[in-house]
């Protein structure tokens, strides 16, 4: 049976590749937004903040990585919506394959696009003057956190994909989290922020990701930051992947 | 499993939606490489029955079994041995005809996935279309495609969940000719239909399900007979499927 997932998996994922690489415009418009913002903290706003850096875009990156993720996980939602729609999903489950493989084809679907997308970005971020000292072993540790991140979030996305009844309810619930960063220390240090909103600011997960990513890129001591990150992403990724299967356990036998 | 027992065999099934009750004790057998008809208004239960025995849905109550597996307690013998053409076509719209046969090929372990793709596409006349995405295919080439997927690996029992709603006539006959080659070839055949013509044309035995129960079933011959006679001397033919079914449905004809 293991090979059976194996290789079902890889038929799945074959077939949802292809419909990332079909309709490239969907990496378009993922990446354009966090470009969008990385132009527009750099240059209109980056002047302005004081973020004791002598490299703001450095600063910006990690945040505007995550921004590109939260909101590129929504395609998975949307994705398995319409397979459930569509009917494939019934086919697929009708048909003696290993069940398992129909979701993870999807989930592993958006770690390649998103890396994509990470990888789209990380180019714009040069261009305009991204710059890191890191060795490869740091670059795998950003990475790892990266791909662990949005492990966590896509299959945080199955579960709208699973139960929602419209596709933009499938997709519209990535929006709260890509606003999360804003309220992070990924464009300005927390310790501007006004006491509530710094309390939250510094005790939510974006934060100590982007800490961390910040001081991987940096050659800098990651310190607690890193642990509390991966804490948080294996959190989050061990509720949302319970959550996705109960709702999936709903909708078939 | 002897041979001469049923292709599938329904005791007491029973499913309720909240608190709907669809299906209130429904029995029925189908014999092996025999085309049965389950007719029944739009909302009347054929879906929940044929999710049910393709092992999307469990019952509340109530047996079934399919190619001599129970689908409870069996589901991915009843898998190997069927395929579901559920109501509307479950066909990937992204990838092209013959895209979707080999995915299809390669999920039942098929030697040749390709070579059964082609055979498949010059079959139901897909090959001119077999490199075009499916989104492009009207109607009635996605129902085509759509069987032609249920028929790879040669599953002894095929489902086919109202077949030819929404297309032309044309096509309707297509599609009825390929069902007629299959129980020739030895397959089981379950069609669920609102057009009694299809079943009167197609089916061997016919089973109109109605209020969650499968009030009559037999050849045509013999639901023929429960008209009334006084009734049968009236008319010039012989009564058709229609006033049988809505004599027993207890509707005016
Ligand atoms: N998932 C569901 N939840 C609630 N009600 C449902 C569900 N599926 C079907 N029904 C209801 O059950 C009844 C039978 O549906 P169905 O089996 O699809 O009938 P048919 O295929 O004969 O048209 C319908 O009234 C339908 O609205
Ligand atoms: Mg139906």
């Amino acid at each position: 049976m293991t090979r059976h997932v194996l290789g079902d998996t890889a038929v799945m994922l074959d077939r949802s590749i292809k419909h990332v690489t079909r309709s490239l415009d969907t990496i378009i418009t993922v990446t354009i937004m966090p470009i969008a913002f990385l132009l527009l903290f750099r240059f209109v706003f980056g002047g302005a903040i004081q973020a004791d850096t002598d490299n703001y875009t450095n600063y910006l990156m990690p945040g505007i990585l995550l921004i590109a993720i939260a909101s590129g996980i929504s395609y998975t939602g949307f994705r398995l919506f319409m397979d459930m729609k569509s009917g494939i999903f019934e086919r697929f489950h009708s048909m003696p394959i290993a069940r398992s493989s129909v979701l993870w084809g999807h989930v592993l679907t958006s770690l390649v696009s998103n890396a994509i997308s990470v990888a789209v970005i990380i180019g714009v971020g040069v261009v305009i003057g991204f710059r890191s000292s890191a060795g490869l072993l740091a670059w795998l540790a950003v990475a790892g956190v990266l791909t662990l991140f949005t492990l966590a979030l896509t299959w945080l996305a199955v579960i709208p994909g699973l139960t929602a009844s419209t596709p933009d309810g499938a997709s519209a619930f990535s929006y709260p989290l890509v606003f999360l960063p804003f309220v992070s220390s990924a464009f300005v240090p927390t310790a501007t922020m006004p006491g509530p909103l710094r309390a939250f600011a510094e005790n939510q997960p974006v934060t100590a990701i982007v800490d961390a990513i910040r001081a991987l890129f940096g050659q800098q001591p990651v310190g607690n930051d890193i642990w509390l990150a991966l804490a948080w992403c294996s959190a989050i990724l061990v509720v949302a992947y319970a959550f996705a299967m109960a709702a999936y356990r709903r909708r078939i036998a | 499993m002897a041979t001469a027992s049923p292709a599938i065999r329904v005791n007491g099934l029973r499913k309720s939606y909240q608190k709907r009750s669809v299906l209130r004790g429904v029995d029925f057998e189908v014999a092996r490489g025999s085309i049965f008809a389950l007719l029944g208004s739009n909302g009347a239960g054929k879906t929940t029955v044929v999710r049910i025995l393709s092992t999307l849905l469990r019952p509340d109550a109530g047996t079934a079994s399919v190619h001599g597996f129970d689908v409870g307690s069996e589901p991915l013998r009843v898998r190997e041995s069927i395929s579901l053409t559920g109501q509307f076509a479950a066909v990937d719209e992204i990838l092209t005809g013959r895209e979707n046969l080999i995915m299809v090929g390669r999920l039942r372990r098929l030697g040749d996935p390709r070579g059964t793709a082609d055979d498949l596409l010059d079959r139901f006349g897909l090959a001119d279309a077999g490199g075009r995405r499916v989104g492009s295919y009207s109607g009635g080439m996605r129902r085509r495609l759509d069987i032609a997927m249920s028929l790879i690996g040669d599953p002894p029992v095929i489902f086919l969940d109202e077949p030819t709603t929404g297309l032309d006539p044309e096509g309707r006959i297509e599609v009825w000719h390929e069902i007629r080659k299959l129980a020739r070839g030895g397959t089981t055949v379950l069609l669920t239909t609102q057009y009694l013509e299809e079943a009167e044309k197609l089916a061997d035995r016919i089973a109109i399900l109605h209020e969650g129960t499968i009030i009559v079933s037999g050849t045509l011959a013999e639901l023929r007979k429960l008209l009334p006679p006084a009734r049968v001397e009236h008319v010039e033919q012989q009564p058709t499927l229609e006033e049988v079914f809505l004599s027993v449905v207890g509707k005016q004809a």
